[in-house]
């Protein structure tokens, strides 16, 4: 903690459930003690900003917001990490290590300067784009990052482009049919589709497209000479796997979105004034419900950037996640700390596009109470 | 409550997750051979002296199945248990105490969350050495943060109430407060909650075990029995798919049974359509 940025609403609660403390924060300044103050137009460029552009402002408001999370996760990563028991150099050396042992492998590894120091470093090179050298294989991280962050990007793109349109479109099929057979098939088998764990998935289809029908590849490798074709029928299982894991989820939670906007009154004012399906949803129930849409694409494409990782390792695929589980079991730490850092950027950048993405589509959101 | 009143998908949901317990219970019981013990060749198929056959190293599949009921069950639900108890105790307190306690625990908790609960079990195991302990502890810490978050949400909606309003007017504590006035009345979501969390938990632990950073070998686990098993997914030997099926069978009762505790909620509350 301790960096101020974040001790506004966070991301994605203070849209909606804080009405109070967003309007504190809006007036950009800590309320002065005396009311006449606030009717004043005048003050600080940053007031005058908030009071012509408050939909710029806003958005600035939430980049900032964002850029202070990360850097107080960056804190965390770093330097929680260092606050847990247990040292680096005992640990990676394990249990029968000699005294003299762990002494050089810290001076080795840099661990005899203090926390605060490597830490500076450590966020002056993330911040460059250098993640120092791997511990195990004393390589370049970046470059290593550089290489694999493409390909995961490139899996999750595929996974998100197939399964936000269905996803969407199943939603609303359920909702259009609600608690009648579509709708229950549906609930069931997506509700069966939340339990299973990816990596079943994942070896359930190879067992069926690699290994019993044989019209897939497993391992899903892909490397540089690879040509886009190519490429994309190695991946085809992996993002089914993908797809499958986040649709259930995506398509839950878009019923539940639309639905609640049709059981609000307008929707039956609108039934009761005799308006056909077609015109209710399209100009009174379509509107009001992009926010809530588009925030759960967002919320689950942020989950996608982490199903990815487990996804990597049941295909063997040359990805972020691969990586960085690798590293965790022989306890590289640099390889770790980076890519916990790059996934947690994504997460937060995905979070902070949701939280922009709704106000933008619900103007009410812009003008808090 | 009724017996009548409970749907049949809430009653598979019972039944399986009471034979998973049993088997739980009654391991050393019911598996025909031991947790570790090697009796045949490697990858028999089932049938015959091995009802599901053989794994990686020759021990019985079936067997291990059982025994890996007893630790999946059992490390999911302590970190489920002690993820409630550090989280409802937290966002009540921070409910009834509001102010700096509640700033500063919020705000600690948002920066939680801000990182994804994988990547973080992954950079603090990464650290932290490899006893059971210490895994339970990290889901449960990791998960409690959700269990804060609604925990709270609940409890502000209860804190303002007239009745809790009238027990602080006549001087009781914040003890008495949250667990004679708030608690009892927040019960039925929280226990939906719970059961979410746990089915949740059954999942995270597998996917560690997968990993290799959950459970480690010999002792038999779900997500483990996976990892050693799907080698032979190439060669088309279905062994890695038994227990991954017993975790998804497990997560689905769950499942069910929260999701009919779920509609009995909203139903309570009066909520309209069954959104």
């Amino acid at each position: 903690m301790g960096s101020g940025p974040i001790t506004g609403p966070v991301l994605t609660e203070g849209t909606a459930r804080d009405p109070g403390a967003q309007s504190a924060d809006l007036a950009g300044v800590p309320a002065k003690p005396h009311p006449a103050d606030s009717a004043e137009i005048g003050g600080t460029f940053w007031r005058r900003f908030v009071f012509r552009r408050p939909l710029a402002a806003l958005i600035l408001k939430r980049l900032g917001l964002s850029v202070g999370l990360l850097f107080a996760v960056s804190l965390m990563i770093f330097g929680g990490v260092e606050a847990l028991p247990g040292d680096f150099a005992t640990t990676y050396l394990g249990q029968s290590a000699t005294p003299q042992a762990v002494e050089n492998i810290r001076k080795d590894l840099g661990l005899d300067r203090p926390w605060s120091e490597r830490y500076l470093s450590w966020l002056g090179g993330a911040v460059k784009g250098d993640f120092g050298t791997s511990w195990a294989s004393k390589q370049s991280v970046s470059e290593q990052i550089g290489k694999r962050l493409g390909n995961s990007l490139f899996l999750a793109f595929f996974a998100a482009l197939i399964s936000v349109p269905l996803a969407v479109g199943l939603g609303m099929l359920a909702v259009q049919f609600r608690n009648r057979m579509p709708d229950k098939i549906i609930n069931v088998i997506s509700l069966a589709a939340i339990s299973l764990p990816e990596f079943f998935i994942g070896y359930l289809l190879i067992m069926v497209f690699a290994v019993e029908l044989g019209v897939a590849t497993f391992p899903a490798t892909v490397y540089d000479s690879m040509s886009l074709a190519e490429r994309l029928s190695a991946i085809a299982l992996p993002v089914a796997t993908l797809v499958l894991v986040v649709l259930a989820h995506m398509m839950r939670m878009t019923r539940a979105a639309i639905l609640n906007v049709m059981s609000s009154a307008y929707i039956e004012t609108a039934e009761l004034k005799g308006l056909g399906t077609f015109r209710i949803i399209a100009r009174h129930a379509a509107p009001n419900a992009v926010a809530p849409v588009i925030n759960v694409i967002a919320l689950n494409l942020a989950y996608l950037v982490v199903g990815v990782v487990v996804v990597e390792v049941v295909f063997v695929y040359p990805g972020m996640g691969q990586y960085m589980v690798d590293a965790v079991t022989v306890r590289d730490m640099p390889v770790v700390q980076a890519c916990g850092l790059i996934f947690a950027a994504f997460y937060i950048f995905l979070n902070m596009a949701a939280d922009i993405l709704a106000i933008l589509a619900n103007p009410r959101l812009r003008h808090p109470r | 409550m009724n017996m009548k009143s409970i749907p049949i998908s809430a009653w598979v949901g019972i039944g399986g997750i009471a034979i998973a317990v049993l088997c739980a219970i009654f391991a050393p019981l019911i598996a025909p051979f031991g947790e570790r013990e090697i009796v045949g060749e490697i990858w028999l198929p089932a049938g015959g002296d091995f009802v599901l056959g053989t794994d990686n190293l020759g021990r019985d599949l079936l067997s291990r199945l059982i025994y890996g009921a007893r630790t999946t069950i059992f490390v999911a639900l302590a970190a489920t248990v002690i993820s409630f108890a550090l989280g409802m105790i937290l966002s009540f307190a921070a409910a009834v105490m509001g102010g700096l306690f509640d700033q500063l625990f919020s705000r600690f908790n948002d920066l939680m969350m801000a990182i994804p609960t994988l990547i973080f079990a992954l950079v603090v195991l990464a650290v932290l050495p490899q006893y059971l302990w210490v895994l339970i502890l990290v889901m449960a810490v990791l998960d409690s943060t959700r269990v804060f978050r609604i925990g709270r949400a609940v409890a502000l909606d209860v804190a303002v109430m007239e009745f809790v309003e009238a027990a602080r007017l006549r001087g009781e504590g914040s003890l008495w407060i949250i667990f004679r006035e708030i608690l009892p009345n927040t019960l039925s979501p929280l226990l939906a909650e719970f059961g979410l969390r746990f089915a949740f938990s059954i999942l995270f632990l597998s996917t560690l075990s997968f990993l290799g950073l959950g459970i480690q070998p010999p002792a038999a686990d779900w997500g483990g029995m996976v990892k050693d098993n799907k080698d032979g997914i190439i060669f088309g030997i279905s062994a890695a798919l038994v227990p991954g099926a017993a975790i998804a069978t497990l997560a689905i009762c769950v499942n069910l049974v929260v999701d009919w505790l779920m509609k009995r909620t909203s139903s309570l509350k009066g909520g309209r359509g069954d959104a």
